[in-house]
């Protein structure tokens, strides 16, 4: 066992549980305020369903002995019963399985964002299990499980490059993301009706949380303190500010104003990016994936209103394409002095990169948006997915939490209410 | 008597009220509103969506005067609110019925 790397993947891991209070804020502020706790919500119950479930079966299936094909773990490590000594490379077997743990809640937690406003909690409670049960764990065997050439089909077997989670994380959440948005439909009003963020400083604040966490993301998936963890760590930090900055140029010529929320976007779009190419390219390289990051997804959100899907919160033109940007242009971007092997086109390596990581977004978007339409459709079919439509207009937080977020109205406040119920009235004289 | 209502952009609310108190009067009521006349509202974008905002925030002050003190009053909130710019609102007055002091049940102008 090497402490130093056990010490990193533990400090990591707790930095990546961060990211998903992190996500609930960024997504929070961009609701409107009659439905913010329940995003919250959404978000934070992704750390309740996955964490049980990891340990029952969850890891088992990601990370346990292929059972066949690079498809799916076995049930061999069920229950994580393992010894104090059992060891993962270098690290203890339950390092490794908590830092990935926090993977799978924020991958579950992202696909929230296409759904504000309108999803029935428990009906989301529900689908967390399901999904995580037969997208994620199994899409984490074939991208992040290796074992010498027996391990998951995308990483392990064909060779496909992703550091930290572009495909397994983004492009997966960024596909169910864009499936749930079409099984639940449009928000009552939209796009007709304004729906403004509401609260912009907690977007940044959760902004902030995501960046920060996000060095765990990706300078962990090293799973080691050492250069390549370093190498992810300087990566992460530049493709977010090449990305932030590119976001508020393409607005500034677009809409004519640099705003904060671009300025998040962008930093998020950046971070998506740089996710799978962490550990596969230098910072130069880094700066431009994060440049053409931001620009893209800039552009990509504006889809959702040509193409008239409610993705309520833009998770589908960052993750997706954010993730899908990444993990292509490793193919131009990777060198071997940091991938230790494989070669992008401008490093020399040909088109063969390219072509593996095609393979693995078009594999990994396609099962993921399948499988989250038929998990979506079956759910609204037997227990009702979305809620009433009054309820929506209403606001979802008085009705499937019974709170509001913020006591604005001084009239409605505890302080005046209890004073007026003790005046005595005088009745009407009947003339 | 008279009440005074005067919509009035918000960062005038201090030289309405100093003018107001300098011309004599007592006491005043401000509410946060909001609405458009001509000036109509402002344009903002999130994420590449536009969304036109109407309503923009103003300051209601209301004042109770006697009947011969309404027009210098309405005077007074003119000048102190007046830049000049489109926007900066209305002043109208009404008549005015009846007025009670909670306190001490005093009636009309009395209770002012």
């Amino acid at each position: 066992m090497n402490t130093g790397d056990t010490a990193w993947v533990l400090a990591s891991s707790a930095l990546v549980l961060l990211m998903t209070p992190g996500l609930a804020l960024f997504y929070g502020g961009m609701t409107r305020a009659k439905s913010v706790l329940n995003m919250l919500m959404m978000c934070w119950t992704c750390i309740g369903v996955v964490s049980v479930l990891w340990v029952l079966y969850g890891y088992s299936l990601a990370f346990s002995t292929d059972a066949g094909g690079g498809l799916i773990g076995d049930l061999t490590a069920a229950g994580l019963r393992f010894d104090l000594e059992a060891l993962s490379g270098t690290i203890p077997v339950l390092a490794f399985a908590a830092f990935q743990l926090m993977f799978a809640i924020i991958t579950a937690a992202l696909i929230s964002g296409a759904v504000a406003d309108r999803a029935k909690f428990g009906a989301w409670v529900v689908f967390v299990g399901v999904w995580a049960t037969l997208v994620y764990f199994p899409v984490a065997h074939w991208v992040f499980f290796f074992d010498d050439g027996n391990g998951g089909w995308i990483g392990d077997r064909l060779g496909a490059l992703d550091f930290a989670g572009g495909t397994a994380v983004h492009v997966n959440a960024g596909a169910a993301a864009l499936a749930l948005a079409l099984v639940l439909g449009r928000r009552v009003g939209w796009p007709k009706e304004q729906m403004r963020p509401h609260n912009l400083p907690i977007v940044l604040l959760g902004a902030g949380l995501l960046w920060f966490g996000w060095f765990g993301f990706n300078a962990g998936s090293a799973v080691a303190a050492n250069g390549l963890a370093a190498t992810a760590f300087m990566d992460t930090q530049v493709a977010t500010a090449a990305a932030a900055l590119s976001w508020i140029l393409v607005e500034k010529l677009r809409n004519g104003h640099a705003t904060t929320l671009g300025l998040a976007s962008g930093a998020i779009a950046g971070l998506v990016a740089i996710t799978p190419a962490a550990g596969s390219v230098e910072p130069l390289g880094a700066i431009a994936i994060g440049a053409i990051a931001g620009a893209v997804c800039a552009y990509a959100i504006s889809l959702k209103y040509r193409l008239r899907y409610d993705d309520s919160l833009d998770v589908v033109g960052v993750h997706l394409v954010g993730g899908a940007v990444g993990a292509l242009l490793i193919g131009f971007f990777a060198t071997e002095a940091v991938t230790g092997g494989a070669n992008g086109l401008f490093y020399g390596g040909g088109l063969t990169q390219l072509g593996l990581q095609a393979v693995a977004v078009a594999a990994v978007g396609a099962y993921s948006f399948v499988l989250t339409y038929v998990i979506g459709k079956v759910i609204d079919w037997t227990m009702g997915f979305r809620i009433h439509e009054e309820d929506e207009v209403q606001g979802i937080d008085v009705v499937a939490h019974a709170e509001t977020a913020y006591d604005l109205d001084a009239a409605h406040s505890g302080g005046f209410a209890g004073a007026i119920r003790r005046v005595e009235v005088p009745k009407k004289v009947d003339a | 008597m008279k009440l005074v209502t005067a919509i009035i952009k918000p960062f005038k609310l201090d030289d309405v009220k100093a003018a107001l108190e300098a011309y004599g009067v007592r006491g005043l009521t401000v509410t946060e509103a909001s609405g458009y006349g001509r000036q109509r509202g402002h344009t903002e974008v999130y994420r590449g969506a536009e969304y036109n905002v109407d309503l923009i925030p103003k300051m209601r002050v209301e004042v109770v005067c006697e009947d011969e003190d309404a027009a210098d009053i309405i005077d007074v909130v003119v000048k102190a609110a007046q830049t000049g710019k489109i926007g900066d609102g209305k002043v109208w007055s009404v008549p005015l019925e009846t007025v009670v002091r909670v306190r001490t049940g005093e009636r009309g102008p009395d209770a002012l």
